[in-house]
């Protein structure tokens, strides 16, 4: 009794990243605390034993295994609903993510639950686990104590390391759910559309990204001159994305990708924290945008305040100069 | 048909925000505005109501606040809704996300809305959730952070960025929508709407008008106690170049990138 459950997300056969991050996280808390980690999966026929058992390694001790639509919350809500009615868990951890955020305060509001979103760092006091949680434009950290039996944690993208302990594989075990009524009022008509051209932003040192400030679509002519002679590729934001100036594949943040180049280069990006979970882990940022007051020069290394139509042509230049010479 | 579109008034983007060390509660002083993303739903639900593919009969705009956010109330009206409800009581000062979603719930239910829509976040509690609570409590399905919004059989098709790629996702009504910034560009209200916002009717009702269960809200009902806030750890800050000069400028982030071997 009395453990943390973790809600793993999957996509054609492969466990989410931020959830196997989730799984380290709780299995080293439960630990401190001296209850089991256990997962929580939804979905369909790639959900195998051998799969889920893998879970094991990362520390989880049963993965909870329902039927159900796969990318919507309200169905897995009520997988949650019923794995902790029936076994009593405590803490309900999520590694981030859209889906996280909503079936966390959904459940939230089922079980009358204590819920915290964005959370950075989970520690253990008085046998209790408290969540902190950057605000204000991650200005300040607060702590979230949880009253009651039921502590819902939504970890911010990236926030959870990836470790694996070497357990043995997870016991797998079935659950079979009544979805609610208005489980079923939601049905995924096309997932995990890619759109726009496939571009490989990943494996790139250098990442000139841009944003909303480039003004137009074409405006990005700017980042590919300048990514071309640095040898890097072209990044965006959801922003830009969601206009239809730049491919899905190249957008950083949350519901984007993760980059840690050794030069991550903003353009006209005013940093929102969506964006900054994807980035901060660059060796070296550099912004460059209009409004001195943006997000982004609070954690850049370099900041340049000035209007990128003057400064990107004349920086590929520069650089083009400096690598001939 | 109805369309409730929640709204929140939030200090304005212009004024630096802060915690009141002696509450422990965001420091809601100073200038307000309606909240930007709710622009965004309040257009969305003129568009449905416009598109005429649903018999939209009303829009009422809600809100749950102090005093002072009926004027987000004006502004919603003034972009299009036909009425509002103020749920105000100090019973709810102090309530965290779920009990602030419980209580905007209970508003709702009266009303019996087809469609409930409200923006993906507000520009202060930075929470992206309260549509998820309030969906919960209603027993109706929710979807949050939607960029397109077109009625199919009689319900909504909805397309969003998730953590694959784009989903489209078709939802029978009622249902809870959480709008993204992406979805339209919210119309000027016209200087007569302005003019006559005041004019429209408006709600206001307490906690106990709502049917509220007060053990479920404020400081003391919420299931978080948030407190002990603390600085995040001091990270090391950057060089700044105010560009005056283009050609000196380049010159130093040249010389910048080529210290950290960078070129």
């Amino acid at each position: 009794m009395g453990g943390i459950l973790v809600y793993v997300l999957h996509y054609e056969g492969a466990l989410n990243k931020n959830s196997l991050g989730a799984v380290s996280e709780g299995a080293k808390l439960a630990g401190e605390l001296g209850v089991d980690c256990d997962a929580v999966v939804v979905g369909g026929g790639d959900l195998t034993n051998e799969l889920l058992g893998t879970l094991g390694s990362y520390g989880a001790k049963k993965v909870y295994r329902a039927e159900g639509a796969e990318g919507l919350a309200q169905p897995v809500i009520d997988v949650i609903d019923k794995v902790i009615a029936d076994n009593g868990h405590n803490y309900v951890i999520f590694g981030g993510g859209l889906l996280g955020f909503e079936i966390g305060a959904g459940l939230a509001a089922r079980r009358n639950a204590g819920v915290t979103m964005e959370v950075t760092n989970v520690v253990v006091e008085g046998g209790k686990l408290i969540a902190e949680r950057p605000i204000l434009g991650d200005s300040q950290i607060s702590r979230s104590h949880y009253k009651g039996d039921l502590g819902i944690i939504i970890g911010r993208i990236n926030a959870f390391e990836v470790k694996e302990t070497g357990g043995g594989a997870a016991e797998v075990v079935d659950v079979q759910v009544d979805y609610s009524p208005w489980s079923n009022q939601a049905t995924m008509v096309q997932r995990g559309e890619q759109r726009g051209a496939d571009v490989n932003i990943e494996d790139a040192d250098v990442l000139v990204a841009g944003g909303r400030g480039l003004g137009k679509a074409e405006g990005f002519q700017l980042c590919e001159d300048l990514a071309g002679v640095l040898g890097g590729a072209v990044a965006a934001t959801r922003a830009v994305v969601d206009a239809g100036w730049y491919p899905y594949a190249a957008q950083i943040g949350q519901t984007g990708k993760s980059v840690a180049p050794k030069l991550y280069l903003a353009a006209g990006i005013s940093g929102a924290i969506q964006h900054k979970v994807g980035m901060q882990a660059s060796e070296h940022i550099v912004a460059i945008n209009k409004d001195a007051n943006a997000p982004i020069f609070e954690f850049s290394d370099l900041g340049i305040v000035g209007d990128l139509n003057k400064i990107l042509p004349k920086l590929t230049e520069a650089v083009k100069a400096k690598k001939g010479g | 048909m109805k369309i409730c579109v929640l709204v929140k008034e939030v200090p304005d983007a212009a004024v630096e925000k802060r915690i009141d060390p002696s509450t422990g509660r965001m420091d809601r002083s100073g200038e307000k505005n309606l909240n930007p993303y709710d622009t965004h739903a309040i257009e969305a639900a003129m568009q449905l109501k416009e598109g005429g593919a649903l018999q939209v009969d009303e829009i009422v705009a809600v809100t749950m606040g102090p005093e002072s956010a009926v004027r987000a109330l004006h502004k919603a009206v003034s972009l299009g809704a036909d009425r509002s409800i103020h749920l105000t009581d100090a019973a709810l000062a102090g309530s965290d996300v779920a009990a602030t979603g419980y209580a905007l719930a209970k508003a709702l239910e009266k009303e019996q809305p087809d469609v409930v829509l409200l923006g993906q976040q507000s520009d202060d509690g930075e929470c992206y959730t309260i549509g998820a609570v309030v969906a919960e409590h209603l027993k109706a399905p929710s979807l949050t952070q939607v960029i397109k919004l077109d009625v199919v059989d009689g319900g909504l098709r909805c397309e969003r960025q998730a953590e694959y790629g784009y989903d489209t996702v078709q939802v029978s009504l009622p249902a809870v929508i959480s709008v993204g910034d992406a979805i339209n560009e919210p119309r000027y209200p016209s200087l007569k709407a302005i003019m006559g916002a005041k004019k429209k009717p408006l709600e206001t009702a307490s906690a106990a008008d709502a049917g509220i269960d007060a053990s479920l809200v404020g400081g003391d009902g919420s299931r978080v106690q948030c407190g002990e806030f603390k600085a995040p750890p001091a990270k090391a800050a950057g060089t700044i170049i105010e560009d005056e000069d283009t050609d000196a400028t380049v010159e130093q982030i040249v010389a910048w990138l080529d210290e950290r071997k960078l070129i």
